[in-house]
């Protein structure tokens, strides 16, 4: 298409060959967008003018479904939320009712809860790092963090059962006791984890390409990310020391010494870091909390039958990707009158319209990916 | 009926190479990708291919199968003509290429006195199957991936082009056969330029769409590049010119660079024993497959592993002819051949064992790396190289002629680099990259 400019120079005008914007549309069946995300993307050759998101491809009603099922029965639903850290949504619900009921669940359960949870974290930020390093061209991290996780989720097929969708906690503590030998392979993978850490800070951290692909890419101001109510690894990559185990102790955190990794740039290098950094220090979160499971019931005093009082509650848990909160309503009856979830993915990926702007078509996926988001999560 | 006679006693051999290479290179790339799978599973803790056959050996063949019956989807709105031909424009290049390439001082298609700058001429006809076909595709990321390959290609050619030169120099001719003849008997021009040689190397990843250079297909953000469209046996046209290449770059860096069709160390007589090594290898691969025979597990995959370890013991046996008295005269040819397709992988599976370490390059990076620093740095390793000629003619030793012009493109490369670090914020570019470096 031939179109005439100005060339700068007063009367002289050229024709040149017209550089329209092309609109592509990434997703929602795209190798890179972590599921089913469409980005429509506003291209100037390769760099981007303008994005929008469309989600929803994977929208189950789970909020609506929880108000026609029992307390009990709605536990299993948020697993399916982000699915791959259901040990932390269960977590969240879990405990959200539990303060709704005003019970409480015995010490014993609260630290397998904690040593479950910080597993899945691990688990959820070794699927992260794969992902996100085959999505900046480095094929291989991702089958080293594969081969980590499966011994995670061996350790939790063992606990419930199930690997994935564990629906791993009761409201009121747990249905089912550590089986024989938990200690003792929770330990020994945790000494061999912090090895393992090591051994993927080599491939990547000082990697000259990793470095150039990530650093002062999506940069994401502390300002920015507050007033978006980002929250994880992605508020703290931009130096936000917020971390709902530290602010607004849950479950057994209380008893445990570990620090909240921050950033300085808020770029995808330094959320990188935060992350790996999270990795070591849920690492030494289990070992903490498995040297010493106090004895006791797993059960607290619950009933049958979960009538909680009339009354409303918001309880939210440091999820993997961020804050996750429940925020329940309760009339009086078996059932919830309302179930409102936050979930972080959906919040964060907010902000990628604004990161993504001005960098180029390979950098979207690279953004993208610094999110974190699971797409089961985002649509619910 | 004499002018026939005489044609093919003229041109016989040349037929049969040329059959040759036209059956071979095909499958010869179907095992480079099993070789690729297998390096990558490796490298990765797994096991790779093993279902087709004994440890998948018979995958490549399976995978051919299937994409030849698949259904051939054109896209609707494609320009059928050009999206029809574009990948054969991209694998004749890539085999037309091999003509001039010789794999022993006897097995070469057409010796040409310019055979280098014919091979690297056709070869950079290969890309105008990627434009082309990324054109006709009609669709965005293929179009994205095609502009990619151009700019890529046109960058990373005279890099590469300029590194040949140097080898060119040291050898003072453009023939393949005789730029190896000019290193029998002396050093490889890897051992008098190294840093040709590098930027060979790297110049020939980023020319055969490799990661970290493997932009125009990068899967995580252009799906498949140039290739989205295509399907079924389109594709695999594709996918063959790609390994096609991948095997004429090795060629032309085992030719100029690794002494061709010589034996390591071919000029010291102490280590003659390695012509042993040729047949010993092929026995070796052999007996190990008879070993395994009886372990496998169904019938059908013990008949493969000894169909496999037959071959072999076939092959170790031609490699063992040079050893009967009177057919002597066979060792450069069966050896040749040997050392050179060793050479060959090996090269190739330095290009694997890179793209399995090394995230991919962001499209301004791969530019910048080429203009600021490939290009630039190729001018003085030619300039260097030439200084050694001439200093070589002036009677000096080999060291020292070799320790000043290689230290002399070396400090150059490192201000190079120094350069690259201080410059920020260049316009057009996200400006952070250089930033990220210092």
């Amino acid at each position: 298409m031939a179109d005439t400019r100005t060339t700068g120079f007063p009367g002289v005008e050229q024709t040149v060959l017209g550089a329209d914007e092309i609109i592509i549309n990434m997703g929602p069946q795209h190798p890179s967008t972590h599921g089913v995300l469409r980005v429509k993307l506003r291209l100037d050759g390769e760099r981007i003018v303008d994005s929008e998101c469309v989600i929803g491809y994977l929208h189950r009603g789970v909020e609506k479904i929880a108000e026609h099922r029992s307390y009990q029965q709605f536990a299993p639903y948020v697993d399916r939320m982000d699915y791959v850290a259901a040990v932390s949504n269960g977590l969240g619900y879990c405990e959200a009712v539990e303060k709704l009921l005003g019970a409480e669940a015995p010490m014993r359960a609260k630290v397998v809860r904690t040593i479950l949870t910080e597993l899945q974290r691990i688990s959820s930020h070794l699927l992260w790092l794969g992902t996100h390093a085959i999505d900046i061209g480095a094929l291989t991290p991702l089958f080293y963090c594969l081969r980590e996780r499966e011994e995670i989720l061996k350790i939790f097929e063992k606990y419930c059962g199930a690997r994935l969708t564990t629906h791993a906690f009761r409201i009121g503590g747990l249905q089912y006791d550590t089986y024989d030998g938990f200690e003792a392979e929770v330990k020994r993978f945790c000494l061999d984890f912090g090895h393992r850490v090591d051994e993927y800070e080599q491939l990547l951290t000082e990697n000259r390409i990793w470095i150039a692909r990530t650093k002062g890419v999506g940069v994401l101001t502390a300002a920015d990310a507050i007033d978006m109510g980002a929250t994880g690894p992605v508020l703290r990559g931009s130096g936000v020391k917020w971390d709902i185990r530290k602010a607004m102790p849950y479950a057994a955190y209380e008893k445990y010494e570990f620090e909240i990794p921050t950033g300085k740039n808020g770029d995808t290098y330094d959320r990188y870091l935060v992350r790996m950094e999270e990795m070591r220090q849920s690492n030494r979160i289990c070992l903490q909390a498995v040297e010493d499971i106090p004895a006791g019931p797993i059960m607290g005093k619950v009933g049958k039958v979960l009538k909680p009082p009339v009354g409303e509650v918001y309880h939210s848990i440091e999820a993997p990707k961020g804050e996750l909160g429940y925020y329940i309503v309760s009339d009086g009856t078996t059932q919830p009158y309302r179930v409102r979830i936050r979930p972080p993915s959906f919040i964060n990926l907010e902000a990628l319209d604004k990161m993504i702007k001005g960098h180029l078509v390979a950098d979207v996926v690279a953004i993208i990916g610094t999110l974190d988001i699971v797409l089961g999560e985002v649509d619910r | 009926m004499t002018a026939l006679l005489e044609f093919l006693n003229t041109y016989m051999w040349r037929l049969i190479f040329a059959l040759v290479i036209v059956g071979v290179l095909p499958l010869l790339a179907g095992y480079v990708v099993l070789m690729e799978r297998k390096v990558m599973a490796d490298m990765q803790a797994r096991l790779g291919p093993m279902r087709v056959g004994p440890h998948g050996l018979l995958q490549p063949i399976a995978d051919a199968l299937k994409l030849l019956i698949k259904e051939d989807i054109i896209p609707e709105n494609a320009d059928k003509l050009v999206f029809w031909f574009a990948p054969v424009i991209s694998v004749t290049a890539a085999m037309v290429a091999y003509s001039a390439l010789a794999i022993g001082p006897f097995f070469q298609i057409a010796e040409l006195n310019i055979g280098l700058i014919f091979i690297v001429a056709i070869s950079s006809m290969g890309i105008f199957g990627i434009i082309l076909g990324g054109w006709a595709s009609n669709s965005h990321y293929s179009l994205l991936g095609a502009l990619r390959s151009t700019a890529q290609m046109i960058s990373y050619e005279t890099a590469a082009g300029l590194a040949l030169v140097g080898g060119v120099l040291l050898a003072g001719t453009l023939s393949t056969k005789q730029i190896v003849q000019a290193q029998q008997g002396g050093t490889w021009f890897v051992f008098v330029a190294p840093i040709g040689f590098f930027l060979y190397l790297v110049a020939s990843i980023a020319e055969t769409n490799r990661a970290p250079f493997d932009l125009p297909e990068a899967e995580s953000e252009l799906v498949a590049g140039y290739m989205t469209e295509y399907s079924g046996f389109r594709w695999a046209v594709y996918f063959l010119a790609e390994y096609a290449n991948m095997i004429v770059v090795a060629s032309i860096a085992t030719t100029l660079f690794l002494g061709g069709w010589l034996r390591p160390f071919g000029s010291i007589a102490a280590l003659d024993f390695l012509d042993f090594f040729p047949p010993l290898c092929f026995f070796v691969v052999a007996a190990y497959c008879f070993y395994r025979t009886p372990k496998q597990p169904e019938p059908i995959q013990s008949a493969v592993m000894a169909l496999f370890g037959g071959l072999c013991l076939l092959l170790a046996v031609a490699m063992a002819l040079p050893f009967v008295p009177g057919l002597a005269d066979s060792k450069p040819g069966l050896h040749g051949a040997f050392w050179f397709l060793l050479k060959v992988f090996l090269y190739i599976y330095s290009f694997m064992w890179i793209r399995f370490t090394f995230p991919r390059f962001r499209f301004d990076q791969l530019m910048r790396l080429g203009w600021y620093f490939m290009i630039p740095l190729s001018i003085v390793n030619v300039l260097g190289l030439g200084v050694y000629k001439v200093l070589r003619q002036l009677q000096w030793n080999r060291w020292p002629a070799f320790l000043l012009t290689t230290g002399g493109t070396l400090l150059v490369a490192i201000w190079l680099v120094w350069i690259a670090q201080k410059k920020a914020g260049i316009p057009g570019s996200v400006g952070d990259m250089t930033e990220a470096e210092g």
